[in-house]
Protein backbone atom coordinates (compact mmCIF):
# COMPACT_ATOMS: atom_id res chain seq x y z
CA UNK A 1 0.00 0.00 0.00
CA UNK A 2 1.34 3.44 -0.95
CA UNK A 3 1.66 6.04 1.79
CA UNK A 4 0.06 9.58 1.39
CA UNK A 5 0.84 12.35 3.51
CA UNK A 6 -2.16 14.18 5.04
CA UNK A 7 -3.73 16.68 7.54
CA UNK A 8 -5.23 15.01 10.94
CA UNK A 9 -8.77 16.94 10.13
CA UNK A 10 -8.42 15.64 6.30
CA UNK A 11 -8.13 12.18 7.22
CA UNK A 12 -11.23 12.28 9.21
CA UNK A 13 -12.86 13.82 6.30
CA UNK A 14 -11.63 10.98 4.15
CA UNK A 15 -12.38 8.59 6.38
CA UNK A 16 -15.95 9.74 6.88
CA UNK A 17 -16.53 9.78 3.39
CA UNK A 18 -14.99 6.48 2.84
CA UNK A 19 -17.23 4.98 5.56
CA UNK A 20 -20.41 6.31 4.02
CA UNK A 21 -20.96 9.57 5.47
CA UNK A 22 -24.79 10.71 4.18
CA UNK A 23 -25.38 13.84 5.93
CA UNK A 24 -22.68 16.42 8.33
CA UNK A 25 -24.01 19.55 9.78
CA UNK A 26 -21.55 21.99 11.79
CA UNK A 27 -19.78 24.85 13.17
CA UNK A 28 -16.53 25.98 12.43
CA UNK A 29 -14.26 26.38 15.46
CA UNK A 30 -10.12 26.21 15.62
CA UNK A 31 -8.57 23.78 16.05
CA UNK A 32 -11.28 21.55 14.35
CA UNK A 33 -12.02 24.01 11.68
CA UNK A 34 -10.49 21.83 8.42
CA UNK A 35 -12.87 19.34 9.00
CA UNK A 36 -16.28 20.99 7.99
CA UNK A 37 -13.86 22.80 5.10
CA UNK A 38 -12.92 19.48 3.86
CA UNK A 39 -16.15 18.80 3.68
CA UNK A 40 -17.60 21.64 2.43
CA UNK A 41 -15.12 21.54 -0.51
CA UNK A 42 -15.88 17.68 -1.30
CA UNK A 43 -20.25 18.18 -0.82
CA UNK A 44 -20.04 21.20 -3.65
CA UNK A 45 -17.72 19.92 -5.75
CA UNK A 46 -20.26 17.16 -6.38
CA UNK A 47 -23.11 19.38 -7.05
CA UNK A 48 -20.80 21.49 -9.58
CA UNK A 49 -20.35 17.86 -11.01
CA UNK A 50 -23.51 16.79 -10.81
CA UNK A 51 -24.28 20.39 -12.58
CA UNK A 52 -22.07 19.43 -15.37
CA UNK A 53 -24.37 16.05 -15.93
CA UNK A 54 -21.20 13.99 -14.06
CA UNK A 55 -21.67 11.14 -11.75
CA UNK A 56 -20.71 12.32 -7.72
CA UNK A 57 -17.83 11.38 -6.22
CA UNK A 58 -19.88 10.01 -2.82
CA UNK A 59 -23.31 9.52 -4.08
CA UNK A 60 -24.17 9.25 -0.29
CA UNK A 61 -22.95 12.49 0.63
CA UNK A 62 -26.25 14.26 0.35
CA UNK A 63 -26.44 17.36 3.25
CA UNK A 64 -24.13 19.17 4.24
CA UNK A 65 -25.23 22.62 6.34
CA UNK A 66 -23.06 25.12 8.53
CA UNK A 67 -25.29 25.48 10.94
CA UNK A 68 -25.84 29.09 12.90
CA UNK A 69 -24.36 27.48 15.80
CA UNK A 70 -22.86 24.46 17.49
CA UNK A 71 -26.79 23.48 19.59
CA UNK A 72 -28.45 23.91 15.80
CA UNK A 73 -25.94 21.13 14.29
CA UNK A 74 -26.15 18.89 17.20
CA UNK A 75 -29.92 19.12 16.78
CA UNK A 76 -29.42 18.51 13.37
CA UNK A 77 -27.60 15.83 13.65
CA UNK A 78 -30.03 14.28 15.95
CA UNK A 79 -32.64 14.79 13.01
CA UNK A 80 -30.18 13.04 10.55
CA UNK A 81 -29.38 9.55 12.78
CA UNK A 82 -33.35 9.79 13.62
CA UNK A 83 -33.70 8.69 9.84
CA UNK A 84 -31.17 6.29 9.74
CA UNK A 85 -28.59 8.07 8.06
CA UNK A 86 -24.68 7.92 8.75
CA UNK A 87 -24.38 11.62 10.18
CA UNK A 88 -21.53 13.12 12.31
CA UNK A 89 -20.76 16.76 13.93
CA UNK A 90 -16.96 18.01 14.53
CA UNK A 91 -16.28 20.80 16.83
CA UNK A 92 -13.58 21.94 19.54
CA UNK A 93 -13.73 21.53 23.31
CA UNK A 94 -16.11 24.86 23.69
CA UNK A 95 -17.98 23.72 20.87
CA UNK A 96 -18.26 20.46 22.45
CA UNK A 97 -19.65 21.82 25.54
CA UNK A 98 -22.75 23.87 23.81
CA UNK A 99 -23.82 20.15 22.08
CA UNK A 100 -24.05 18.67 25.08
CA UNK A 101 -27.86 18.92 25.72
CA UNK A 102 -28.13 16.98 22.02
CA UNK A 103 -25.89 14.50 23.04
CA UNK A 104 -27.64 13.54 26.32
CA UNK A 105 -31.08 13.13 24.02
CA UNK A 106 -28.82 11.42 21.18
CA UNK A 107 -27.88 9.01 23.83
CA UNK A 108 -31.37 8.74 25.58
CA UNK A 109 -32.90 7.93 22.11
CA UNK A 110 -30.75 5.39 20.85
CA UNK A 111 -29.31 6.96 17.97
CA UNK A 112 -25.87 6.23 16.42
CA UNK A 113 -23.75 9.47 15.00
CA UNK A 114 -20.21 10.25 15.23
CA UNK A 115 -18.62 12.93 16.96
CA UNK A 116 -15.25 15.26 16.68
CA UNK A 117 -13.94 16.48 19.15
CA UNK A 118 -10.50 18.20 18.41
CA UNK A 119 -9.59 19.02 22.12
CA UNK A 120 -8.32 22.68 22.48
CA UNK A 121 -7.67 24.61 26.23
CA UNK A 122 -9.95 24.66 28.90
CA UNK A 123 -11.78 25.84 30.97
CA UNK A 124 -13.97 28.24 29.36
CA UNK A 125 -12.25 29.76 25.74
CA UNK A 126 -8.75 28.57 27.19
CA UNK A 127 -6.99 28.63 24.47
CA UNK A 128 -6.48 27.35 21.13
CA UNK A 129 -3.59 25.29 22.07
CA UNK A 130 -3.96 21.50 22.55
CA UNK A 131 -4.89 19.92 26.22
CA UNK A 132 -6.52 16.27 26.85
CA UNK A 133 -8.91 18.59 29.76
CA UNK A 134 -12.39 17.31 27.65
CA UNK A 135 -11.38 13.68 29.03
CA UNK A 136 -13.85 13.32 32.14
CA UNK A 137 -16.76 15.67 30.14
CA UNK A 138 -15.83 12.66 26.72
CA UNK A 139 -15.89 9.35 28.77
CA UNK A 140 -18.03 10.16 32.30
CA UNK A 141 -21.08 11.85 30.91
CA UNK A 142 -21.29 15.21 29.93
CA UNK A 143 -24.84 15.65 29.59
CA UNK A 144 -27.09 14.97 32.38
CA UNK A 145 -28.06 11.78 33.28
CA UNK A 146 -26.61 8.00 32.65
CA UNK A 147 -25.30 7.60 29.38
CA UNK A 148 -22.20 6.44 27.58
CA UNK A 149 -20.68 7.33 24.60
CA UNK A 150 -18.02 4.92 22.80
CA UNK A 151 -14.75 6.89 23.09
CA UNK A 152 -12.26 6.78 20.66
CA UNK A 153 -8.66 8.19 21.50
CA UNK A 154 -6.25 8.19 18.12
CA UNK A 155 -3.33 8.88 18.42
CA UNK A 156 -1.71 9.18 15.04
CA UNK A 157 -3.08 10.64 11.57
CA UNK A 158 -3.17 6.94 10.36
CA UNK A 159 -6.05 6.37 13.32
CA UNK A 160 -7.71 9.81 12.73
CA UNK A 161 -9.05 8.03 9.75
CA UNK A 162 -9.33 4.46 11.10
CA UNK A 163 -11.14 5.17 14.28
CA UNK A 164 -13.41 7.88 12.50
CA UNK A 165 -14.37 4.69 10.49
CA UNK A 166 -15.07 2.27 12.99
CA UNK A 167 -16.93 4.79 14.63
CA UNK A 168 -19.05 4.62 12.12
CA UNK A 169 -19.46 0.79 12.15
CA UNK A 170 -19.75 0.55 15.98
CA UNK A 171 -22.56 3.53 16.75
CA UNK A 172 -24.51 1.63 14.15
CA UNK A 173 -23.98 -1.87 15.04
CA UNK A 174 -24.92 -0.75 19.07
CA UNK A 175 -27.39 2.12 18.43
CA UNK A 176 -25.39 4.74 20.38
CA UNK A 177 -23.12 7.49 19.58
CA UNK A 178 -19.54 7.62 19.46
CA UNK A 179 -16.99 10.53 20.25
CA UNK A 180 -13.53 10.69 18.29
CA UNK A 181 -11.15 12.49 20.87
CA UNK A 182 -8.13 13.73 19.88
CA UNK A 183 -6.06 16.85 20.65
CA UNK A 184 -5.34 20.17 18.70
CA UNK A 185 -2.23 18.45 17.66
CA UNK A 186 -3.20 15.20 15.82
CA UNK A 187 -5.93 17.60 14.27
CA UNK A 188 -3.13 20.45 12.87
CA UNK A 189 -0.75 18.22 12.36
CA UNK A 190 0.42 16.66 8.79
CA UNK A 191 1.98 13.35 8.74
CA UNK A 192 2.91 10.19 6.31
CA UNK A 193 0.70 7.32 6.77
CA UNK A 194 -0.88 4.34 4.76
CA UNK A 195 -4.43 4.52 4.57
CA UNK A 196 -6.45 2.18 7.07
CA UNK A 197 -8.58 -0.46 5.14
CA UNK A 198 -11.61 -0.46 7.33
CA UNK A 199 -14.69 -2.76 6.17
CA UNK A 200 -17.86 -0.71 6.19
CA UNK A 201 -20.47 -2.66 7.97
CA UNK A 202 -24.36 -1.71 7.06
CA UNK A 203 -26.67 -2.36 9.31
CA UNK A 204 -30.72 -2.85 9.37
CA UNK A 205 -32.36 0.34 10.79
CA UNK A 206 -36.08 -0.96 11.33
CA UNK A 207 -36.62 1.81 13.74
CA UNK A 208 -35.67 5.22 11.85
CA UNK A 209 -38.78 7.23 11.68
CA UNK A 210 -38.90 7.39 7.78
CA UNK A 211 -42.54 7.69 7.12
CA UNK A 212 -45.33 4.67 7.77
CA UNK A 213 -44.11 2.42 4.62
CA UNK A 214 -45.81 -0.88 5.37
CA UNK A 215 -45.38 -0.76 9.12
CA UNK A 216 -48.43 -1.15 11.39
CA UNK A 217 -47.78 1.50 13.08
CA UNK A 218 -45.56 4.92 12.75
CA UNK A 219 -41.46 4.85 14.33
CA UNK A 220 -41.30 7.31 16.82
CA UNK A 221 -38.11 8.71 18.49
CA UNK A 222 -38.54 9.61 22.08
CA UNK A 223 -37.27 9.51 25.09
CA UNK A 224 -39.97 10.88 28.17
CA UNK A 225 -41.64 8.75 30.68
CA UNK A 226 -44.32 10.01 32.86
CA UNK A 227 -44.52 6.73 34.87
CA UNK A 228 -41.26 4.91 36.48
CA UNK A 229 -42.20 1.41 35.36
CA UNK A 230 -41.19 2.02 30.98
CA UNK A 231 -38.97 4.01 32.35
CA UNK A 232 -37.40 1.51 34.02
CA UNK A 233 -37.67 -0.47 31.07
CA UNK A 234 -35.80 1.40 28.96
CA UNK A 235 -33.37 2.58 30.93
CA UNK A 236 -32.12 -1.44 31.64
CA UNK A 237 -31.92 -1.76 27.79
CA UNK A 238 -29.99 1.06 27.83
CA UNK A 239 -27.88 -0.55 30.65
CA UNK A 240 -27.55 -3.57 29.08
CA UNK A 241 -26.25 -2.63 26.04
CA UNK A 242 -23.76 -0.32 27.98
CA UNK A 243 -23.05 -3.73 29.51
CA UNK A 244 -22.55 -5.76 26.00
CA UNK A 245 -19.71 -2.71 25.03
CA UNK A 246 -17.91 -3.10 27.89
CA UNK A 247 -17.61 -6.46 27.50
CA UNK A 248 -16.80 -6.91 23.70
CA UNK A 249 -15.41 -3.45 22.82
CA UNK A 250 -12.57 -2.80 24.92
CA UNK A 251 -8.93 -1.58 22.92
CA UNK A 252 -5.93 -0.53 23.76
CA UNK A 253 -1.86 -1.06 22.69
CA UNK A 254 0.95 -2.69 24.37
CA UNK A 255 4.56 -1.85 24.04
CA UNK A 256 7.15 -3.86 25.85
CA UNK A 257 5.28 -5.26 28.82
CA UNK A 258 6.48 -9.00 29.05
CA UNK A 259 9.37 -8.31 31.00
CA UNK A 260 8.12 -4.65 32.28
CA UNK A 261 8.41 -3.44 35.39
CA UNK A 262 7.49 -0.19 35.57
CA UNK A 263 4.39 0.83 33.60
CA UNK A 264 4.03 4.33 31.45
CA UNK A 265 0.17 4.77 30.23
CA UNK A 266 -1.31 7.76 28.07
CA UNK A 267 -3.49 8.06 25.37
CA UNK A 268 -3.35 10.50 22.22
CA UNK A 269 -0.40 12.50 21.70
CA UNK A 270 1.20 12.44 25.06
CA UNK A 271 1.52 8.12 23.62
CA UNK A 272 3.51 8.49 21.08
CA UNK A 273 5.94 10.66 23.16
CA UNK A 274 5.67 8.03 25.91
CA UNK A 275 6.43 5.75 23.23
CA UNK A 276 9.52 7.36 22.06
CA UNK A 277 10.54 7.57 26.20
CA UNK A 278 10.23 3.97 26.49
CA UNK A 279 12.50 3.07 24.14
CA UNK A 280 15.54 5.12 25.63
CA UNK A 281 14.74 3.76 28.92
CA UNK A 282 15.27 0.60 27.52
CA UNK A 283 18.80 1.50 26.30
CA UNK A 284 19.93 2.43 29.47
CA UNK A 285 18.69 -1.32 30.60
CA UNK A 286 15.25 0.15 32.75
CA UNK A 287 12.48 -2.97 32.22
CA UNK A 288 9.42 -0.36 30.78
CA UNK A 289 6.52 -0.80 28.94
CA UNK A 290 3.06 1.22 27.83
CA UNK A 291 -0.46 0.96 27.85
CA UNK A 292 -2.24 3.07 25.29
CA UNK A 293 -5.79 3.14 25.82
CA UNK A 294 -7.42 3.17 22.74
CA UNK A 295 -11.12 3.73 23.77
CA UNK A 296 -11.45 5.46 26.70
CA UNK A 297 -14.68 4.45 27.17
CA UNK A 298 -15.08 1.07 27.07
CA UNK A 299 -11.79 1.23 29.64
CA UNK A 300 -9.38 -1.06 29.60
CA UNK A 301 -9.57 -1.13 33.36
CA UNK A 302 -8.68 -5.38 33.13
CA UNK A 303 -5.08 -5.24 31.86
CA UNK A 304 -4.25 -2.69 34.52
CA UNK A 305 -5.35 -4.96 36.90
CA UNK A 306 -3.53 -7.97 35.51
CA UNK A 307 -0.41 -5.81 35.22
CA UNK A 308 -0.13 -4.89 38.40
CA UNK A 309 -1.25 -8.28 40.24
CA UNK A 310 2.01 -9.53 40.39
CA UNK A 311 4.41 -7.82 37.58
CA UNK A 312 4.22 -4.19 38.04
CA UNK A 313 4.22 -1.98 41.34
CA UNK A 314 4.94 1.35 39.48
CA UNK A 315 2.53 3.18 36.98
CA UNK A 316 3.66 7.04 35.60
CA UNK A 317 0.04 8.14 34.13
CA UNK A 318 1.34 11.34 31.22
CA UNK A 319 -1.27 13.71 30.23
CA UNK A 320 -2.11 16.91 29.24
CA UNK A 321 -4.30 17.85 31.97
CA UNK A 322 -4.62 18.39 35.76
CA UNK A 323 -4.83 14.49 36.08
CA UNK A 324 -8.54 13.26 34.97
CA UNK A 325 -7.57 10.04 32.98
CA UNK A 326 -4.93 9.18 36.15
CA UNK A 327 -8.23 8.61 38.12
CA UNK A 328 -9.13 5.82 35.45
CA UNK A 329 -5.70 4.60 35.26
CA UNK A 330 -6.23 4.01 39.47
CA UNK A 331 -9.03 2.45 39.19
CA UNK A 332 -8.03 -0.21 37.05
CA UNK A 333 -4.43 -0.32 39.63
CA UNK A 334 -6.97 -0.77 42.68
CA UNK A 335 -3.67 0.24 45.55
CA UNK A 336 -1.86 -2.55 44.01
CA UNK A 337 1.00 -0.28 42.41
CA UNK A 338 2.14 3.04 43.15
CA UNK A 339 0.16 5.52 40.46
CA UNK A 340 2.37 8.71 39.99
CA UNK A 341 0.94 11.23 37.81
CA UNK A 342 3.09 13.87 34.92
CA UNK A 343 0.39 16.49 33.99
CA UNK A 344 1.49 19.28 31.32
CA UNK A 345 -1.55 21.57 30.88
CA UNK A 346 -1.78 24.83 29.66
CA UNK A 347 -1.30 23.45 25.88
CA UNK A 348 2.45 22.38 25.85
CA UNK A 349 3.04 19.23 24.79
CA UNK A 350 5.55 16.94 27.12
CA UNK A 351 8.85 16.06 25.58
CA UNK A 352 10.86 12.33 26.02
CA UNK A 353 13.30 14.39 27.52
CA UNK A 354 11.07 14.83 30.45
CA UNK A 355 8.79 11.58 30.80
CA UNK A 356 12.09 9.62 30.51
CA UNK A 357 13.39 11.78 33.71
CA UNK A 358 9.97 10.71 35.33
CA UNK A 359 10.58 7.15 34.68
CA UNK A 360 14.28 6.98 35.89
CA UNK A 361 12.77 8.97 39.03
CA UNK A 362 10.78 5.47 39.34
CA UNK A 363 13.77 3.04 39.34
CA UNK B 1 18.70 8.83 11.16
CA UNK B 2 16.11 11.46 12.40
CA UNK B 3 16.32 15.30 11.25
CA UNK B 4 14.50 17.71 12.82
CA UNK B 5 13.94 21.33 11.58
CA UNK B 6 12.07 24.58 12.92
CA UNK B 7 11.38 27.41 9.69
CA UNK B 8 10.06 30.72 11.33
CA UNK B 9 9.58 34.12 9.58
CA UNK B 10 6.17 36.31 8.80
CA UNK B 11 2.96 34.99 7.61
CA UNK B 12 2.98 35.03 3.99
CA UNK B 13 6.35 34.29 3.42
CA UNK B 14 5.54 30.95 2.64
CA UNK B 15 7.04 29.76 5.53
CA UNK B 16 4.25 26.82 6.32
CA UNK B 17 4.37 26.12 2.16
CA UNK B 18 8.39 25.49 3.00
CA UNK B 19 8.03 22.80 5.48
CA UNK B 20 5.33 21.16 4.01
CA UNK B 21 6.98 20.96 0.71
CA UNK B 22 10.31 19.67 2.53
CA UNK B 23 7.96 16.77 4.32
CA UNK B 24 6.69 15.57 1.70
CA UNK B 25 9.37 15.05 -0.22
CA UNK B 26 11.33 13.66 2.56
CA UNK B 27 8.24 11.17 2.78
CA UNK B 28 8.89 10.54 -1.53
CA UNK B 29 12.34 9.20 -0.39
CA UNK B 30 10.98 7.06 1.80
CA UNK B 31 11.29 8.58 5.32
CA UNK B 32 8.39 8.33 8.04
CA UNK B 33 7.87 12.62 8.28
CA UNK B 34 5.40 14.16 10.73
CA UNK B 35 4.64 18.37 9.92
CA UNK B 36 3.30 20.66 12.65
CA UNK B 37 2.29 24.48 11.99
CA UNK B 38 1.45 26.77 14.34
CA UNK B 39 -2.40 27.50 14.24
CA UNK B 40 -2.81 31.10 15.72
CA UNK B 41 -3.96 34.47 14.47
CA UNK B 42 -1.16 35.05 12.28
CA UNK B 43 -2.20 34.41 8.38
CA UNK B 44 -0.47 37.85 7.71
CA UNK B 45 1.81 40.07 9.25
CA UNK B 46 2.54 38.23 12.74
CA UNK B 47 4.87 35.33 13.02
CA UNK B 48 4.84 32.01 12.32
CA UNK B 49 6.50 28.91 12.02
CA UNK B 50 6.10 24.53 11.38
CA UNK B 51 7.97 21.93 12.79
CA UNK B 52 9.28 19.19 10.38
CA UNK B 53 10.46 15.97 10.99
CA UNK B 54 12.06 13.51 8.68
CA UNK B 55 12.96 9.61 10.29
CA UNK B 56 13.88 6.33 9.49
CA UNK B 57 11.86 5.40 12.42
CA UNK B 58 8.23 5.63 13.18
CA UNK B 59 8.23 9.05 14.77
CA UNK B 60 7.64 9.64 18.83
CA UNK B 61 6.53 13.20 19.76
CA UNK B 62 5.72 15.58 16.71
CA UNK B 63 6.58 18.64 18.74
CA UNK B 64 10.44 19.75 18.83
CA UNK B 65 12.43 21.29 21.36
CA UNK B 66 15.70 21.46 19.56
CA UNK B 67 16.22 21.34 16.17
CA UNK B 68 19.08 20.05 13.94
CA UNK B 69 18.37 22.79 11.84
CA UNK B 70 16.76 26.18 11.97
CA UNK B 71 15.36 28.10 8.64
CA UNK B 72 14.25 31.88 9.53
CA UNK B 73 12.81 34.55 7.75
CA UNK B 74 12.51 37.63 10.70
CA UNK B 75 14.82 38.95 13.03
CA UNK B 76 11.62 38.17 15.29
CA UNK B 77 12.07 34.29 14.70
CA UNK B 78 16.09 34.32 15.08
CA UNK B 79 15.60 35.49 18.50
CA UNK B 80 13.15 33.50 19.54
CA UNK B 81 14.40 29.90 18.14
CA UNK B 82 18.40 30.95 17.73
CA UNK B 83 18.74 29.71 21.69
CA UNK B 84 17.50 26.41 21.17
CA UNK B 85 18.85 25.11 17.75
CA UNK B 86 21.67 22.10 18.70
CA UNK B 87 24.85 22.76 19.14
CA UNK B 88 26.62 21.63 15.92
CA UNK B 89 23.12 22.07 14.35
CA UNK B 90 22.93 24.20 11.12
CA UNK B 91 21.33 27.70 10.64
CA UNK B 92 20.08 29.30 7.58
CA UNK B 93 18.93 32.80 7.92
CA UNK B 94 17.59 35.11 5.10
CA UNK B 95 20.54 37.84 5.20
CA UNK B 96 18.65 40.16 3.47
CA UNK B 97 15.98 40.48 5.75
CA UNK B 98 18.16 39.75 8.91
CA UNK B 99 20.73 42.57 10.25
CA UNK B 100 21.70 41.45 13.37
CA UNK B 101 23.03 38.09 13.80
CA UNK B 102 23.50 37.06 17.50
CA UNK B 103 26.66 35.27 18.67
CA UNK B 104 26.99 31.68 18.87
CA UNK B 105 29.96 29.76 17.82
CA UNK B 106 28.70 26.27 18.15
CA UNK B 107 26.70 25.83 15.22
CA UNK B 108 26.97 26.36 11.24
CA UNK B 109 25.69 29.60 10.02
CA UNK B 110 24.91 30.07 6.81
CA UNK B 111 23.12 33.33 4.95
CA UNK B 112 21.25 33.85 2.06
CA UNK B 113 19.67 36.85 0.78
CA UNK B 114 16.57 34.46 -0.55
CA UNK B 115 14.23 37.42 -1.08
CA UNK B 116 16.56 39.58 -2.43
CA UNK B 117 17.53 36.62 -4.71
CA UNK B 118 13.59 36.32 -5.96
CA UNK B 119 9.98 37.49 -4.54
CA UNK B 120 9.99 33.06 -3.80
CA UNK B 121 12.42 33.30 -0.82
CA UNK B 122 11.12 30.44 0.50
CA UNK B 123 11.92 28.36 -2.82
CA UNK B 124 15.23 30.29 -2.97
CA UNK B 125 15.79 28.66 0.83
CA UNK B 126 14.65 25.18 -0.26
CA UNK B 127 17.45 25.74 -2.79
CA UNK B 128 19.91 26.54 -0.16
CA UNK B 129 18.55 24.15 2.33
CA UNK B 130 19.05 21.29 -0.24
CA UNK B 131 22.04 22.07 -1.03
CA UNK B 132 23.38 22.92 2.38
CA UNK B 133 21.88 19.47 4.10
CA UNK B 134 22.19 16.91 1.08
CA UNK B 135 19.28 15.32 2.50
CA UNK B 136 16.49 15.56 -0.21
CA UNK B 137 17.12 15.57 -4.13
CA UNK B 138 16.59 18.34 -6.46
CA UNK B 139 14.95 15.67 -8.25
CA UNK B 140 12.34 14.95 -6.03
CA UNK B 141 11.37 18.39 -5.75
CA UNK B 142 11.00 19.04 -8.83
CA UNK B 143 8.93 16.08 -9.95
CA UNK B 144 6.74 17.01 -6.48
CA UNK B 145 6.27 20.50 -8.46
CA UNK B 146 5.09 18.62 -11.46
CA UNK B 147 2.96 16.54 -9.63
CA UNK B 148 0.93 18.86 -7.53
CA UNK B 149 1.09 22.50 -9.85
CA UNK B 150 -1.21 21.31 -12.29
CA UNK B 151 -3.81 22.33 -14.88
CA UNK B 152 -3.83 26.48 -14.10
CA UNK B 153 -0.94 26.32 -11.55
CA UNK B 154 1.42 24.70 -14.13
CA UNK B 155 2.45 28.15 -15.11
CA UNK B 156 4.01 28.55 -11.79
CA UNK B 157 6.55 25.21 -12.08
CA UNK B 158 9.10 26.91 -13.86
CA UNK B 159 9.33 29.98 -11.31
CA UNK B 160 9.81 27.88 -8.44
CA UNK B 161 12.52 25.78 -9.84
CA UNK B 162 14.71 28.68 -11.05
CA UNK B 163 13.92 30.40 -7.43
CA UNK B 164 14.79 26.66 -6.19
CA UNK B 165 17.97 26.19 -8.33
CA UNK B 166 19.19 29.70 -7.74
CA UNK B 167 18.84 28.86 -4.04
CA UNK B 168 21.41 25.72 -4.70
CA UNK B 169 23.83 27.97 -6.86
CA UNK B 170 24.60 30.76 -4.65
CA UNK B 171 25.45 27.99 -2.15
CA UNK B 172 27.73 26.41 -4.68
CA UNK B 173 29.30 29.43 -5.50
CA UNK B 174 29.51 30.24 -2.24
CA UNK B 175 31.44 27.10 -1.09
CA UNK B 176 33.75 27.92 -4.25
CA UNK B 177 34.31 31.53 -2.63
CA UNK B 178 35.19 29.93 0.90
CA UNK B 179 37.79 26.98 -0.61
CA UNK B 180 39.36 29.69 -2.77
CA UNK B 181 40.19 31.82 0.17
Amino acid sequence: MSRVYMKGNEAIVEGALRAGLEGFFGYPITPSSEIIEGLAERFFADRERERRGEKPMYPKFRVFLQMESELASINAVMGGASVGCRVMTASSSPGISLKQEGISYIAACELPCVIINIMRGGPGLGSIQPEQGDYFQAVKGGGHGDYKLIVFAPNSVQEMAEHTMLLFNLTDKYRTPGMLLADGYLGQMKESMEFPDVPIEEYEKPWAATGMGDRETQNTIEFLFLTPEPMVEAKTRLLQKYKQIEANEVRYEDYKIDDAKILVTAFGTPSRVAKAAVDQAREKGVKVGLIRPITLWPFPYQVYADLTTHQIDRVLVVEMSFGQFVEDVRLGVEGRAEVKLYARYGGIVPTEKEILEKIMELV
Amino acid sequence: MKTEIIIAGFGGQGVLFLGDLIAYCAMKEGKYVTWVPSYGPESRGGTCNCQVICSDQLIGSPAIVHPDVLIVFNQPSLYKFLPRLKTNGTLLYDSFLIKELPAREDIRVVGVPAFQISKMGNMVMMGAFLAVTKGIKPETVYQTLEEKLTGAKAKFIPVNKDAIEKGIKYISDKSLETSNE
